[in-house]
């Protein structure tokens, strides 16, 4: 099993909801209308210390550790990197939707422009030439980060 | 994309953009929604692909796509006929404003019209000439430095969707630093989420509020005394004129506990200078807006935050920096003498000439005093979508033998002209050098990131063609960019290879301010002083502080109807941008809770909005975050025009049901009122109460 090696942090207080992240995701990937891989989303509006408030949240692809869309797959088009990048092989997949089936938050989205599944795969090779991911790089205020994780100990690099 | 116009790097490869962020120096690579959906704009088919010449009634939808060459012939022969028969000056050139507009200006100058002018009356006016009466430095005239403030006010000034990225970055760095954020509204906003302070007031109250905040920061003497007696003229009458507007009245008034009126204020007297009141944006909103807007400029005063980090710094231009400033289209032309047709400069001599009011033209072209206006170019501009009562415009317009409009989409306003001249989108064109006034004054220009889709032309080539064909070739000699940047950036030494670096020319590494003590002279006004009673204004019999009038309050069953901005869309311009559209394909009713309750309207029941010959049938958003007496929607929906598909009649258009509004202006600021409007509320009959199909 490939442990994740990267994940993405998302700073509540300062996203303001401009939904720009999900753009810039989309026109890098060059998707058509319909599929939106990263998603940005609130509760209703709900009084604290009499301020009506509310908190973006934001929601990609979780790189599960042991993820049901790889298993799922009958075709073996959802792999798992090394780093624990879980994508599609474009290449092997046949549009069957079966992982978005198995995810249990339904994160594989169909391309109509492709006729394949397609997912966050933390804009694998952005990562690959040492650019961050495109939600990353350009979200408005920055509150979009990519996280490393390592082992309690282990030195970065 | 939209018309903060972010700085932006743009990566293409085989003319293809592949990647469009931020000016890396200047935002860091951030971009908003609307700046990243660019790509869509630039690919959609849905705009104006080729010069277009009306072939049937106006706004029929009949087009002949012709050629520039035939498009300009056209237009210039028209032009000159008009000339020949009514004068130059019964042209009227308008555009959105903003750094490019010297060279639709001197287009207008150089025609022999001195009626140029822009959006502005529905937009910053009063903001501007409020800002000019008391600093005698127009809206533009200051930077405001959020970043290192320590509380920030915002009166219904939503600035977080509205959204300039690197405003909003100043604000979420002030916030991240532990700053305050106070924020007045007749709703709750994107921005009001983040607030530590957050005022519902009842809506047309700003005023009452702002009366009483001066009121109490004079009781608690939490004001700058030094800098009050030292740079500004007009205190005593000031401190008389606010006494009865008491913290306890103005809470009556608006709907807050006097209390916490006093509160803030015992807060921002330990702050203070580092207090920013925005002065806002767009403030065409209500009758007393000018005055309103007067009082966020005296409070900034008496907090003493100008010159200041953390405060209202002075924008600085090139001779700041030690350079000569790049050479202007205007230069090149004499103002016409000619008295403008909308009567600002000798009609009304308290607003400022140098764009005048866009909306009396209508006056003009419907009496034709002080003389026949019979063409309207608008570049940029959609007068349909940005004033008021569109019928009552065509009805103006109808007295036009030529209206032209250049844009990259599809405006109202194009639907209904007689000639559309499509410009390339932002990633298609360069334009001409601009000087970014501020802390830190730069140089900028876009350069063109791909060739153009379609058969679209620059805004200087535009000019430059129609210039030539008129015989205005002493004005615009220029074919080539090349030629223009390098005569522009002559005096000031740069070359135009020197934007290759970064993308802008910065004239300065640091933020410039003046010396605090030696600020004599730096204010425009006839004394010279910050003047809380205006010279000016007083002069002309206009009083400088007006009594409160209370707002009317809406008769039962209506509602008084607001607008404002979502951070996907600009107004009318991104509705059609297939990835933003996407995104927000429509636009809400919202509604109080109560009210909603009294109308039998839940959430996402559709309801009729209704003036007195328009209709809109939209959903409802019900909260009870919104001010019982106002319904809100987001501007820019709505739209009429056939070719785009997408936004074809979808939503409900705040400006088309303003029907009575075109010429309801503030009589001291210039700006519209576009929020004196009731609209009756109703629960649709179109809710499906049975089903009839299987
Ligand atoms: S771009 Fe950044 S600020 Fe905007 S919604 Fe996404 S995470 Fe939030
Ligand atoms: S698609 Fe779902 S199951 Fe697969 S890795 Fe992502 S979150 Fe896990
Ligand atoms: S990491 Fe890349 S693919 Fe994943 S949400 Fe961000 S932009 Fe989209």
């Amino acid at each position: 099993m490939n442990l994740r090696r990267y994940t993405l942090y998302h700073n509540a207080k300062r996203c303001i909801g401009c939904h720009a992240c999900e753009i810039h995701c989309k026109v890098n990937k060059s998707l058509p209308v319909g599929p939106i891989l990263c998603e940005i989303s609130c509760q209703p509006l709900k009084r604290v210390k009499n301020i009506p408030k509310t908190e973006f949240l934001f929601r990609s692809c979780y790189h599960c550790d042991d993820p049901l869309c790889v298993a799922a797959c009958p075709t073996g088009a959802m792999k798992k990197r090394e780093d624990g990048i879980v994508f599609v092989d474009e290449t092997r997949c046949v549009g069957c939707m079966l992982c978005a089936g198995a995810c249990p938050w339904h994160i594989p989205q169909y391309n109509p422009a492709t006729g394949k599944a397609i997912k966050c795969d933390l804009c694998k090779d952005r990562i690959d030439r040492g650019l961050k991911p495109a939600c990353v790089s350009k979200c408005t205020t920055k509150a979009l980060e990519l996280v490393e994780l390592r082992p309690w100990g282990e030195p970065p690099g | 994309m939209c018309t903060v116009r972010c700085p932006i790097r743009v990566e293409v490869e085989d003319n293809e953009v592949k990647w469009i962020e931020g000016n890396p120096y200047l935002l860091g690579g951030s971009l908003c929604a609307r700046g990243g959906a660019g790509v869509a704009l630039l690919n959609d088919c849905e705009r104006p692909q080729t010069p277009m010449i009306r072939s049937g009634p106006r706004g029929s939808g009949k087009w002949e796509q012709v050629s520039w060459e035939k498009a300009i012939q056209y237009v210039a022969e028209k032009l000159e006929k008009i000339i020949a028969r009514y004068g130059a000056r019964s042209v009227v050139v308008s555009t959105r404003g903003g750094p490019w507009q010297d060279l639709f200006k001197a287009f207008t100058f150089a025609l022999g019209s001195p009626n140029y002018t822009n959006h502005d009356s529905a937009c910053g006016r009063n903001v501007h000439h409020a800002s000019l009466s008391v600093y005698g430095l127009g809206r533009k005239g200051f930077d405001l430095d959020i970043r290192n403030t320590e509380h920030l006010v915002l009166f219904g000034r939503n600035i977080l969707s509205s959204l300039g990225v690197a405003e909003v970055n100043q604000v979420m760095d002030m916030l991240d630093r532990g700053g305050r954020l106070t924020y007045v509204d007749v709703r709750q906003t994107l921005t009001g989420i983040k607030a530590h302070r957050f005022w519902l007031v009842r809506p047309g109250t700003d005023y009452a509020l702002l009366l009483g905040i001066i009121n109490e920061v004079l009781r608690q003497g939490a004001y700058d005394k030094e800098f009050v007696d030292r740079y500004t003229e007009g205190f005593e009458e000031l401190a008389a004129f606010v006494e009865p507007y008491t913290a306890e009245w103005a809470a009556r008034e608006c709907g807050i506990r006097a209390g916490e009126i006093k509160k803030f204020v015992e807060e921002i007297a330990t702050q203070r200078p580092r207090v920013i009141f925005h002065r806002g944006w767009m403030l065409a909103r209500y009758r007393d807006s000018f005055y309103a807007s007067r009082a966020i400029h005296i409070l900034n005063v008496l907090m003493g935050n100008i010159e200041i980090p953390g405060g209202q710094i002075i924008a600085k231009g090139a001779a700041d920096c030690g350079v000569q400033p790049p050479r202007s289209f205007t230069s090149r032309v004499k103002k016409p003498e000619e008295k403008r047709a909308d009567g600002v400069g000798w009609k009304y001599r308290h607003f400022d000439p140098g764009v005048g009011l866009f909306h009396l033209f209508y006056e003009a072209m419907l009496t034709e005093d002080p003389y026949p206006i019979k063409a309207l170019i608008c570049y940029r501009h959609d007068p349909l979508t940005c004033f008021p009562d569109p019928e009552a415009q065509k009805e103006a317009l109808e007295r036009c033998e030529l209206l032209v409009a250049i844009d990259t989409h599809y405006s109202e306003f194009a639907w209904w002209s007689d000639v559309i001249l499509p410009e390339s989108t932002y990633l298609e064109r360069e334009t001409p050098v601009a000087l970014k006034r501020g802390a830190k004054p730069y140089l900028f220009l876009r350069q063109r990131a791909v060739e153009p889709r379609f058969n679209t032309r620059a805004n200087w080539e535009i000019v430059s063609m129609l210039a030539e064909r008129l015989g205005l070739t002493d004005f615009f000699p220029f074919r080539r960019i090349e030629e223009i940047w390098e005569w522009q950036l002559e005096p000031t030494g740069y070359r135009p290879e020197d934007f290759q670096e970064k993308g802008f020319i910065p004239l300065t590494d640091h933020p410039i301010l003046y010396p605090r003590d030696q600020l004599e002279g730096k204010f425009k006004t006839p004394s010279g002083k910050i003047e809380f009673v205006s010279r000016k204004l007083e002069s002309l019999d206009i009083p400088s502080f007006k009594a409160y009038q209370s707002p009317a309050r809406p008769p039962k069953g209506r509602y008084r109807l607001v607008f404002g901005r979502a951070p996907v869309h600009t107004h009318g311009h991104t509705i059609n941008n297939p990835l933003l559209n996407e995104l927000m394909p429509e636009n809400t009713l919202w509604i109080n809770q109560r009210e909603a309750q009294k109308l039998g309207i839940e959430e996402g029941d559709l309801v009729d909005v209704i003036a007195e010959t328009v209709k809109f049938t939209v959903k409802a958003h019900v909260t009870e975050f919104i001010h019982p007496e106002a319904v809100y929607t987001v501007h820019g929906f709505g739209r009429e025009v056939p070719y785009q598909s997408r936004s074809y009649k979808v939503g409900l258009s705040d400006q088309k049901l303003m029907e009575g509004l075109l010429q309801h202006m503030d009589p001291v600021g210039g700006g519209l009122c576009l929020c004196e409007k009731f609209v009756t509320i109703r629960r649709s009959p179109q809710n499906p109460k049975r089903r009839v199909e299987l």
